[in-house]
């Protein structure tokens, strides 16, 4: 029995233009990929990764497990809606086939099927009624949390909202719509023929009573089809477009495809795919400080809207800790430093000045880098442990420094850098040295991502100090003093080195373990990556996490990182040494008791 | 006697009654630290540019305050931007922001 054959058109329209759309668009970013990506991506299909791309589509793209082992209740959100409605479409197709006994029926069959079918009285219909109640009593329950959440956020909390497009509003409200009139329409429905479940049938007696449902049934089933036809129109051109998005970028990653320094597809596909979940917000301590427009959901936001971005672009630290809680997996770090270089005018810099340093031959290079110079403690050190060590080590910038061009690359200076690069990049081959070894971790970072030196080890100092205490080469000795690690942000979440500076300093003193270390320690607040940010905000951060530090009534703070350890030694709370400094002093220690006890065996034997 | 007239040397005066601030104003603008100045050179005295050249961060300070502004952009091209001068600073001045900013009006006026 079909009364009114129409109404499915909006929502027919909908899927397919949003089907269309998607089509073009995956084509559209897979053409615009590199052909080094292209052919990754191919091969891709052939290797096992296929399949952890797969789980982590369903993990993430509709189970949401990043987000609910973060949050939750903003999990719980995400998931009722996203894989309640995946499972009330498959169900909706199932309860058809068994229904009909056949795959031959129109696709939306199964979304309007309680208006096609009054009397569902196969084997199981009642099972699957009362299951399709369920999902949509699961999923109204997210969008009730959602539409909570928003009105929330607006009444406390957030500091700012981000200004919704109009695309943004109708998806918004489609999207909120399309489960109330859904349960409004098969109410209605349950109304005239009882063919629902617990919550369909239970509120169709209550409209029998109340509203006169012959006047809004069919009304109802064209508002339920309107919903979703709009959703599915408005979806590309909102911030709803990170559904498919993501898949795309979960299957990309999966083959290996690396972000770049310049703004490709890729880069595109990975500003789409944000959720605007806002758990990047909580890990940002520049929020905390009272700067609430560099934070990630906000800048990508303002980079889709077009909107302008100078401040949040430029007034990050790139500290990488929202990168590290955001569940999408985003490399926001790479994506702002690409988005600088994208945004930024090349202003003419030109260091055709410097004089070459003498050069030398060596086997290991030393290069201390400009803040290093800037913490001579640091570097007089390291001397000390070559000296200790009796390496022969070229000091390459020992008097005449100049930058590895980290700097430049974080202000979006992409030319101006590689001048710096290539001139590092000739001194260091010219060498012949098989080791280059670097104690800032800002420059560390560089050297590996943006040199090309073949044949050459880089190595971070903690890395090699590690490396000469687990050869002997280095004496163990306790200094007797309780520390705590900070791990800068570009060698821990930056190069991922978290484990061999912990066993340097287990070798020399007492660690205290603390809970915001690893990949959530926190920022010193001064990373180059802030360009435009004012001093009070980053003053904050330092103060902030000094504090969080002193709680645990350290004897020192060990850091690994001339800048932290600058920035740190500011606030006079607890004394800041480097990891090298720590070595230093070990070794000292080490001579001196040696010394002593010959000293004390000479004098017993005399 | 040959005339001695400190007036006649025009190339060596600052007429303050006719300074070019424009830029001043629009880097203060940008970076409103920048006016705490007080040209003590420790930004100068750490630079990494000036180890090899005279390059000198606080005479760009100094000449901005003048007005001179001709071959600003040319001198500022040798800094590194490394940021050592804004960590020296005692009076927290933001110099990479600044230089960045110098930089980008300078552009900005030439290409407008
Ligand atoms: S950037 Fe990541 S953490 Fe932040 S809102 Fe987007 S998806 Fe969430
Ligand atoms: S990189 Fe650091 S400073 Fe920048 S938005 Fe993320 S958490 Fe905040
Ligand atoms: S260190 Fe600061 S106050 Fe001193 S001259 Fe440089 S910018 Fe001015
Ligand atoms: S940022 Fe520029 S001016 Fe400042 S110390 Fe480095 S090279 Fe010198």
């Amino acid at each position: 029995m079909i009364r009114d054959p129409n109404f499915q058109y909006p929502f027919l329209i909908g899927t397919i233009f949003l089907f269309a759309y998607l089509i073009i668009r995956v084509i559209l970013w897979y053409i615009k990929l590199s052909k080094y990506d292209k052919l990754r991506f191919i091969h891709f299909w052939k290797t096992k990764s296929v399949w952890a791309a797969i789980r982590d589509s369903v993990a993430d793209g509709l189970l949401h497990l990043s987000i609910f082992k973060k949050n939750p209740l903003l999990g719980y959100m995400h998931m009722s809606l996203a894989f309640g409605w995946f499972l009330l479409i498959v169900m909706g197709h199932l309860e058809v086939i068994a229904d009909r006994h056949s795959l031959n029926f129109p696709f939306y069959y199964a979304v309007f099927y309680r208006y096609y079918q009054p009397h569902p009285d196969f084997a199981g219909a009642k099972v699957f009624g009362a299951v399709m109640d369920f999902l949509l009593l699961i999923i109204l329950s997210g969008v009730a949390l959602a539409i909570i959440k928003r009105i929330r956020k607006q009444i406390f909390g957030m500091k700012r909202t981000t200004r919704l497009k109009t695309f943004d509003k109708i998806a918004l409200a489609s999207l909120w719509l399309i489960f109330p009139l859904r349960l409004l329409a098969e109410s209605l429905s349950a109304a005239y023929y009882h063919n629902g479940s617990f919550m369909s049938n239970t509120l169709g007696e209550w409209f029998i009573q109340n509203v006169r449902v012959s006047a809004i049934y069919d009304l109802s089933w064209w508002l339920y089809s309107c919903s979703l036809g709009f959703f599915f129109i408005a979806l590309p051109f909102s911030r709803y477009m990170h559904i498919p998005t993501e898949i795309v970028f979960i299957f990309l990653r999966h083959a290996g495809i690396m972000p770049k320094k310049y703004w490709n597809s890729y880069a595109q596909i990975q500003m789409y795919s944000c959720s605007r979940c806002g758990i990047c917000l909580d890990a940002c301590q520049l929020y905390e400080a009272g700067v609430s427009n560099v934070q990630s959901v906000y800048f990508l936001q303002f980079i889709r809207n077009n909107e302008n971005v100078d401040k949040s672009l430029f007034g990050c630290i790139i500290c990488g800790r929202c990168q590290e809680a955001c569940p999408v997996h985003i490399n926001l770090n790479d994506l702002r430093t690409a988005l600088r270089i994208k945004a930024s005018k090349p202003l003419t810099f030109s260091y055709e000045y410097t004089q070459k340093a003498l050069q030398q031959k060596a086997g290991i290079i030393y290069f201390a880098g400009c803040m290093t110079h800037l913490t001579p403690q640091i570097k007089f050190s390291m001397r000390r442990i070559f000296d200790f060590l009796g390496d022969n080590v070229w000091f390459m910038d020992k008097d005449k420094s100049i930058c590895c061009g980290a700097p430049l690359m974080l202000a979006g200076q992409y030319d101006s850098a590689s001048q710096l690069i290539q001139k590092n990049t000739e001194l260091i081959m010219a060498s012949g040295a098989k080791t280059l070894i670097l104690s800032c971790p800002i420059c560390y970072k560089a050297f590996r991502e943006d040199y090309v030196l073949p044949g050459i080890s880089i190595k971070f100092h903690a890395v090699y100090l590690n490396e000469m205490i687990r050869q002997g080469r280095l004496p163990k000795i306790n200094l007797g003093f309780k520390t705590i690690y900070h791990d800068p942000c570009a060698l821990g979440r930056g190069s991922k080195i978290y484990d061999q500076p912990r066993y340097v300093i287990d070798s020399y003193s007492q660690r205290i373990r603390l809970k915001k270390e690893k990949a959530e320690a926190l920022c010193c607040g001064a990373g180059l990556g802030a360009i435009n940010l004012p001093i009070e905000a980053k003053n904050k951060v330092t103060f902030e996490a000094m504090s969080y530090f002193a709680r645990f009534k350290p004897n020192a703070l060990i850091t690994a990182c001339p800048l932290c350890k600058k920035t740190f030694a500011r606030d006079r709370r607890i004394p800041v040494l480097d990891i090298a400094e720590l070595t230093a002093r070990a070794i000292d220690e080490y001579v001196n008791e040696q010394k002593k006890t010959v000293r004390e065996t000479r004098l017993i034997e005399s | 006697m040959a005339t001695f007239d400190f007036l006649e040397i025009r190339h060596l005066h600052i007429d303050y009654d006719n300074l070019d601030q424009e830029l001043l104003n629009e880097v203060i603008r940008e970076e409103p630290s920048f006016q705490w100045c007080i040209s003590c050179g420790c930004c100068t005295a750490t630079c990494s540019a000036g180890n090899h050249t005279t390059f000198n961060i606080r005479r760009i300070s100094l000449i901005l305050r003048r007005g001179e502004v001709e071959g600003l952009e040319e001198e500022l091209k040798k800094c590194m931007l490394c940021g050592k001068c804004t960590l020296v600073c005692p009076r927290d001045i933001q110099l990479r922001n600044v230089v960045m900013n110098i930089k980008k009006i300078i552009l900005k006026k030439k290409t407008a």
